[in-house]
């Protein structure tokens, strides 16, 4: 049988972080009581204008400029039309024609084999970044026959996020999102949080004969969480795989993600191939981003974008954070994956080094084995931990001044964890976990315990 | 060249418009050919325009202020049926009916 190419590409959508919409003045909030942050013109009434906000865009251009993204410095917004209740207007003002970032890449990393000791790094081409509207949300009511329909989120900034078809698996689509959501998090763009339908992510899955072109392509929706994403894209691939081993064909269609079953379904309210009448909107002129050199002498600086000055501002991306671990601390580049991979355990780490002797190349285990372990078997996070930075760095510098052993440290992190108040030094005192230091103590301790076992001694004397 | 009756059936479902009888027909006939005058001027190389302003039209950049929302109570005096305060609407897009089945001018072409 000939080998299968499989092909993968992502449509993400990463909601802007603002205080407010993208063309309104209404607030941006996850949980209100429903039409409570509408507008009229996010509720489409007649007579209203779209006005746009400064910071959706300086997201968006933060965003293109950590893609390596070529950010066009006229970029124009166009309406895409469809009708649905939970789209007032019955267009979507989005970026078709010429959006605001273009030709970027994003380099995340995979561990081979699933050891943390081998990681290769890969590379998806960014395709394009636009700013667009959200739609409003939609609460099916089977039971009524009815929608209902809050338009809250109607009109939030949305950043699309194109990845070319780069990716071949589960594994690296969902590295690559992962990747993207904590860039985006450390830029503050977007809070990229799944759960709360701030990262939305939708994947196009082919597969086709080495040599031979492309094949049909599904888009896969409603993936509800990055492990969840990996799972859809492999589920989605062995099912192309299979049918058309079967002699079947692959329809191009949409299909959802059911997370129970662990399969795609077809998705039943796409009536054939949607024809969306782009036309450019005609209530917006052109959006003109500026850079030093271009910059106009005259202009109200409210009312102009600087690309140079957002460049200059922008924060260590998680690339560079690992190295700059690795390098300052000696860890290994796992570890320094690991330490980004977990909100605050970086932080954490760092703030034990500062305050204990102990090397960071053994710290790092403490936090790594010991610490992570106990978080994630309780479900906790870094900032939830019974232990602080300051409690085990007491810990270690107990360890390291070779006042207790290795073990008694793991015994006196496992009483600490009860989060009691106790101090390391305390628990000690209590277990009576010192290591002896004085060597005729040892000795009269040695002799006392071969003393009370005469018999078990003379066995052994004897052979 | 008449618009083809598959092009007015696509038309129909995408705009919601009901061309109703041969006169709306013709008048949209009419207005093709009028647009299409446009492709008598050439315009290889040229740029198109946004607007007759050109860079005197400047987009407007507004701060990230909240300034508007908290008005539940008018935007749903709009609605025709409500539930607590949702507006209420179809279960899905109801679907045009076949050309077949419609009683205005396409049926019977």
């Amino acid at each position: 049988l000939a080998p299968w190419i499989p092909v993968v590409g992502l449509e993400i959508h990463a909601q802007i972080s603002s205080n407010s919409k993208l063309f309104s003045g209404s607030r941006v909030q996850f949980a209100a009581p429903p039409n409570s942050l509408v507008s009229f013109f996010d509720a489409s009434l007649p007579g209203t204008l779209p006005v746009l906000n400064r910071r959706c865009v300086e997201a968006a251009v933060m965003t293109g400029l950590a893609l390596n993204c070529s950010i066009n410095k006229k970029s124009l917004f166009d309406r895409k039309h469809y009708f649905y209740a939970d789209l007032p207007a019955g267009y979507q003002i989005t970026q078709q024609r010429v959006p605001i970032a273009v030709n970027g890449s994003l380099s995340y990393s995979l561990c081979i084999d699933n050891k943390m000791s081998q990681m290769v790094t890969k590379t998806v081409r960014i395709k394009q970044i636009q700013l667009e509207q959200d739609s409003g949300k939609s609460l099916h009511d089977d039971t009524r026959c009815q929608t209902l329909v809050d338009l809250n989120r109607a009109g939030v900034g949305l950043m699309e996020v194109v990845m070319e078809p780069d990716m071949c698996c589960g594994e690296e689509a969902a590295a690559a999102v992962r990747e993207l959501q904590l860039i985006l998090q450390t830029l503050g763009s977007s809070q990229a949080v799944m759960a709360e339908g701030q990262l939305r992510v939708d994947a196009n899955v082919s597969v086709h004969h080495p040599g031979e072109p492309y094949g049909v392509r599904t888009e896969v929706k409603n993936i509800n969480s990055i492990r969840f994403l990996a799972k859809a894209v492999d589920y989605e691939i062995q099912r192309q795989i299979e049918e058309l081993e079967n002699g079947g064909t692959i329809l191009n269609e949409t299909r959802a993600f059911d997370s129970k079953l662990g399969c795609t379904v077809p998705m039943r309210d796409k009536e054939g191939k949607q024809d969306y009448r782009f036309m450019p909107e005609p209530n917006l002129p052109p959006l003109i981003l500026y850079d030093a050199k271009s910059l106009p002498a005259n202009m109200n600086h409210q009312q102009v974008i600087n690309i140079d000055w957002i460049h200059e501002r922008l924060p260590d991306l998680p690339s560079v954070k690992r190295e700059k671990l690795v390098e300052q601390y000696g860890i290994l580049p796992e570890h320094s994956f690991t330490l980004l991979n977990e909100d605050g355990l970086a932080e954490f780490f760092e703030s034990v080094v500062k305050q204990t002797q102990m090397k960071p190349k053994k710290v790092i285990g403490w936090i790594l084995n010991d610490l992570l372990s106990y978080l994630k078997q309780h479900s906790l996070t870094v900032k939830e931990s019974p232990v602080s930075s300051f409690l085990l760095a007491d810990l270690l510098n107990l360890l390291e001044k070779k006042e207790i052993s290795s073990t008694a440290a793991k015994q006196v992190l496992a009483e600490l964890w009860k989060g009691e108040g106790k101090t390391p030094l305390e628990i000690v005192k209590d277990q009576k976990l010192e290591l002896l230091q004085d060597q005729k103590e040892l000795e009269q301790i040695c002799q006392a315990v071969i003393d009370g076992q005469e018999n078990e001694v003379i066995m052994m004397v004897l052979g | 060249q008449k618009v083809s009756v598959e092009v007015l059936d696509h038309l129909e479902h995408l705009a919601l418009v009901d061309f109703r009888d041969w006169e709306g027909v013709e008048r949209l006939q009419k207005a093709i050919q009028f647009a299409d005058q446009l492709h008598e001027v050439n315009t290889d190389g040229v740029e198109p325009m946004d607007s007759v302003l050109e860079d005197r039209w400047c987009l407007y950049l507004r701060e990230d202020d909240v300034t508007e929302g908290n008005c539940t109570k008018e935007l749903l005096e709009n609605a025709r049926e409500k539930v607590e305060e949702y507006f209420v609407a179809p279960p899905g897009n109801i679907p045009l009916p076949k050309l077949e089945e419609r009683e205005t001018f396409l049926q019977g072409s």
